[in-house]
């Protein structure tokens, strides 16, 4: 076994108590089939995925939840397309009863365009699931201080953005969520407008806990090979963090010896 | 009598559960619990005007004319 496998087993992300080997939350949103969605998923090595509610149609073929079920893959439902702190509570209840979880990703969205967190919206419905016995993954912007607030009232891990949803402009202010990260006791889940590989890796030395996405993947010309990448830059994201990089400098710094160098004519 | 599923006007039997209301669209048998009696999870929930009514209840809840049920599933989402 290489040192990298290593170092990587023995560092499991864990969120109320339940270990995950894997530091990458790829969501099921944007893929154009469930076939495909399912080798993205393996290829990624995720070990927990977000789901959406919508309204059951018989027509439906296949069931996602099946084969999430079928690969050992835990479910994380979301409350995508709520507007009010009330229809994600009702939102986060149906998911409860139907995929028998009381993990919620909570997101609370301010308009169509921006898809944005509605901060207040979110801060309510934060505190209504936690009174209800939910683990609430907040999504929320790159606020530390909105981020720290959520965490006090309970929220069990905060995912603030790099960009808006499916922008895939990578994280616009990295310095907020090294912020967030210097602040939180609660996991951080770096969530929503990773475009590429190097953005997660990014997110990951920055000291975020774990990254989501799911539009990078399934909207990817190559779903699969994408998956896989995705799977190397959170472990080389985190390894360099815990390496602990070299200071960034203004002026050159030889690597080589000056001395001993041989002397020309 | 007549309900409202997901939106759209639908008749069902007078007398009729959530229990029957869900396996007549899901094609699956429930057991008491509400849990599907193949053994594999149904992976719904419901709510009924607005409430969740929680699985256990499912067999106990009788609908009512004009009632208005939601019954969603896990899809693709991020």
């Amino acid at each position: 076994m290489t040192t990298t496998s290593i170092r990587t087993h023995n560092d499991p992300l864990v969120i109320d108590g339940v270990e995950f080997g894997s530091r990458l939350i790829m969501g099921t949103g944007g893929a154009p089939s469930l076939d495909g969605l399912g080798a993205a998923l393996i290829a990624s090595g995720t070990e927990l995925t977000t789901v959406a509610m919508r309204r059951y149609s018989p027509a439906e073929t296949g069931s996602l939840f099946q084969l999430l079920l079928d690969n050992g893959i835990r479910v994380l439902p979301n409350t995508a397309g709520c507007f009010t702190a009330k229809d994600a509570v009702l939102t986060a209840e149906l998911a409860r009863e139907a995929l028998e979880t009381d993990w919620v990703k909570l997101e609370v969205i301010a308009d169509e365009h921006t898809l944005l967190p509605d901060a207040v919206e979110l801060v309510d419905a934060t505190e209504q699931l936690v009174d209800r016995g939910f683990k609430v993954f907040a999504y929320t912007n790159d606020d530390p201080v909105l981020a720290l607030r959520l965490e006090n009232l309970g929220a069990t891990a905060v995912m603030p953005l790099g960009s808006p949803i499916g922008t895939g402009l990578g994280i616009l202010n990295p310095h907020n969520i090294e912020l967030i990260v210097s602040r939180a006791s609660v996991p951080v889940v770096l969530d929503a407008g990773i475009g590429t590989a190097s953005d997660a890796a990014l997110a990951m030395e920055l000291g975020c806990d774990a990254v989501l996405l799911a539009t990078a993947v399934t909207r990817a010309q190559n779903p699969v090979q994408m998956g896989e990448a995705f799977k190397h830059a959170v472990v080389a994201g985190r390894l360099a963090k815990q390496a602990g990089r070299i200071p960034r400098r203004e002026h050159a710094l030889a690597s080589s010896a000056m001395e001993g160098r041989a002397e020309f004519l | 009598m007549n309900i409202k599923l997901n939106g759209d006007h639908r008749s069902i039997g007078d007398g009729a559960s959530v229990t029957t209301l869900v396996t007549e669209l899901t094609g699956r048998a429930l057991d008491p619990s509400g849990q599907a009696t193949d053994g594999r999870k149904i992976g719904v929930a419901v709510a009924r005007n607005s409430a969740v009514v929680p699985r256990s209840q499912w067999a106990a809840t009788a609908l009512a004319e004009g009632d208005e049920l939601e019954i969603v599933t896990a899809v693709q989402g991020g």
